[in-house]
């Protein structure tokens, strides 16, 4: 392990994982209550296009990621309030439609050699000191807004017409939730790719969902799993080769499954269901 | 417009030729009435009769396209830190009970709007959203999951979380919907000595026309329009009776106040 760390690139991707693990974990808590894991896969795939302005700029493609995201993340906040489309339909033009645009604009880097499978799928071994500093700075502003109004996106998750009632920005909170996905997913993205981060996002948090009843419980075992998998997908990714986006989002995926087998919620369930008529 | 100050108005509510449209629809039509401060009233009307949308309205959720509309003397939009008088108990089968909260989470939300943004719940909130549990004899569910409550006790927890403010003005939305027969009438009996207890306005939302006549002071029947509105007796009379499902009606007495009942087929009601 030490010797592991010895290296500059590893002990940068070690943070980077916790750092990502962490952030995406707690968004995803409310991405899973809230039901936005469709937005979250819309707003990661719209990350391609702000990435690809980026490179045909010549600006750093985070900044332009970010900026291109957010906007799209409020577009489709804005659109699906505004018009008679149902949510999934305009996350779906959305999706495609920025997919596309990225895809043309790295078409006009002929001359440029850009890797953009590290883009599409992650590479957290590859990241530049930069890189990591901009993760840091974001992940901070994330865990700080989250922080600040913990108890208001609570009540936006669970009841947002008698949060609106109480007098609570219901709008505000609801842009503010979309933005920090987008500020998420796109930290995230030189980790796990723009095809994968969503999933990054929404797992972890859908396996703590079936293991606890209780909200903060819900959001630490979230980060445990978020983190694990982070972690235990970059050293996978060292030791057996893997792209480290695959890595992370497979162990994810097999927390999840072990945590639905686990789930007492399911089982309770599950036992309700076997007792014979009688016996109720 | 600025409204009276901040002496108690004459009606907790106020609808003055109000029409709101909802998905590009006409939901109200020029409705026009007021709820007097203290008193119980029952708004009743088939599914479809813009019930729930004149709640909305009243509370600020909805806008009106035109007439005006005043709660607790103000402006639904300029309420501000007054919200913090009103309790609303919305339809619950529109919540997600698998939610992961207990049951004292959910009352202590809805302190939410007083204690403020940015602030912290302290322990002074629990208590007082333990009192508010006490209320509607839910205190032994403090720490009970939500979703492992039965239907009745998931209404009265958010009843409970309408009454931790200690509003002056009560709206529930259709309480009953999810509850049976003698579950129903228990809460409707409940309801009727919170307000003789409290004093405070409540209005009910129903389409239980025959229990809800026996407890509220009036009743307004709703159509789309208000097809009519005052003391129960009054009101619930053949003719609004057809105004309001068109259908034909006839109504039995019971001690003072008829219930109704469907004569033909088409009724859906």
């Amino acid at each position: 392990m030490s010797e592991l760390l010895s290296h500059t690139f590893m002990q940068r991707a070690l943070i980077e994982a916790i750092l990502i693990g962490g952030v995406c974990a707690v968004i995803g808590v409310y991405v899973v209550l809230n039901g936005l894991s469709f937005i979250g896969a819309g707003i990661s795939h719209s990350t391609f296009a702000g990435v690809a302005f980026g490179l045909l700029l010549g600006v750093d493609p985070l900044i332009t990621a970010m900026l291109f995201s957010t906007l799209v993340a409020l577009s489709i906040g804005w659109v699906s309030e505004r018009t008679d489309l149902k949510h999934d339909t305009s996350v779906g033009i959305f999706f495609a439609a920025t997919m596309a645009l990225g895809v043309l604009l790295i078409g006009f880097l002929k001359d440029t050699y850009v890797d953009v499978y590290s883009y599409l799928f992650g590479n957290i071994l590859a990241l530049t000191a930069t890189d990591m500093w901009l993760s840091l700075a974001m992940t901070a502003i994330v865990l700080a807004v989250v922080l600040a109004l913990f108890k208001e996106f609570l009540a936006l998750s669970f009841d947002a017409e008698v949060a609106s009632v109480m007098g609570l920005p219901v709008r505000v909170l609801h842009y503010l939730l979309l933005a920090l996905i987008a500020l998420t997913v796109v930290l995230s993205v030189k980790a796990v790719g723009v095809v994968l981060v969503s999933a990054l996002i929404v797992t972890p948090a859908a396996a703590a969902h079936q293991l606890t009843v209780r909200f903060n419980r819900m959001m630490l075992l979230s980060i445990v799993i978020g983190v694990g998998s982070s972690v235990g997908g970059l050293l996978l990714s060292y030791w057996v080769d893997v792209p480290s986006g695959a890595g992370i989002v497979l162990i994810a995926t097999m927390a999840f499954f072990l945590s639905w087998l686990l789930s007492p919620r399911r089982r309770a369930r599950h036992q309700a269901a076997s007792v014979p008529p009688t016996a109720a | 417009m600025s409204g009276q100050q901040d002496t108690s108005p004459v009606f907790d509510i106020e609808f003055r030729d109000v029409s709101v449209r909802y998905d590009h629809l006409p939901a109200l039509e020029h409705v026009s009435f007021g709820i007097p401060h203290g008193s119980f009233w029952g708004i009743i009307g088939p599914n479809g009769s813009g019930k729930s949308t004149l709640v909305k309205t009243a509370l600020g959720l909805l806008r009106p396209y035109h007439g005006s509309v005043r709660t607790l003397g103000y402006d639904p939009a300029d309420l501000g830190p007054r919200r913090a008088r009103l309790g609303y108990v919305p339809q619950y089968a529109t919540l997600d009970f698998t939610f992961p909260l207990e049951v004292i989470d959910v009352v202590t939300m809805g302190l939410y709007g007083q204690i403020g943004i940015f602030r912290r719940i302290t322990g002074a909130h629990r208590a007082r959203a333990f009192e508010a549990l006490e209320r509607v004899q839910m205190q032994d569910f403090a720490q009970r999951q939500i979703s492992m409550l039965s239907g009745g006790q998931r209404q009265r927890v958010l009843i409970a979380r309408a009454l931790a403010v200690n509003p002056a003005l009560l709206i529930l939305d259709e309480p009953t919907a999810a509850l049976d027969h003698s579950s129903s009438e228990g809460l409707y009996e409940w309801i009727n000595d919170l307000h003789r207890a409290s004093g405070m306005t409540i209005v009910l939302v129903t389409h239980d026309i025959g229990v809800v006549s026996e407890y509220v002071d009036s009743v307004a029947c709703l159509n789309r329009t208000l097809v009519a509105h005052g003391r129960p007796v009054d009101v619930l009379h053949t003719p609004t009776l057809e105004n309001m499902y068109g259908c034909g009606a006839v109504l039995f007495g019971h001690g003072e106040v008829p219930h109704m009942v469907v004569r033909k087929e088409q009724a859906r009601e």
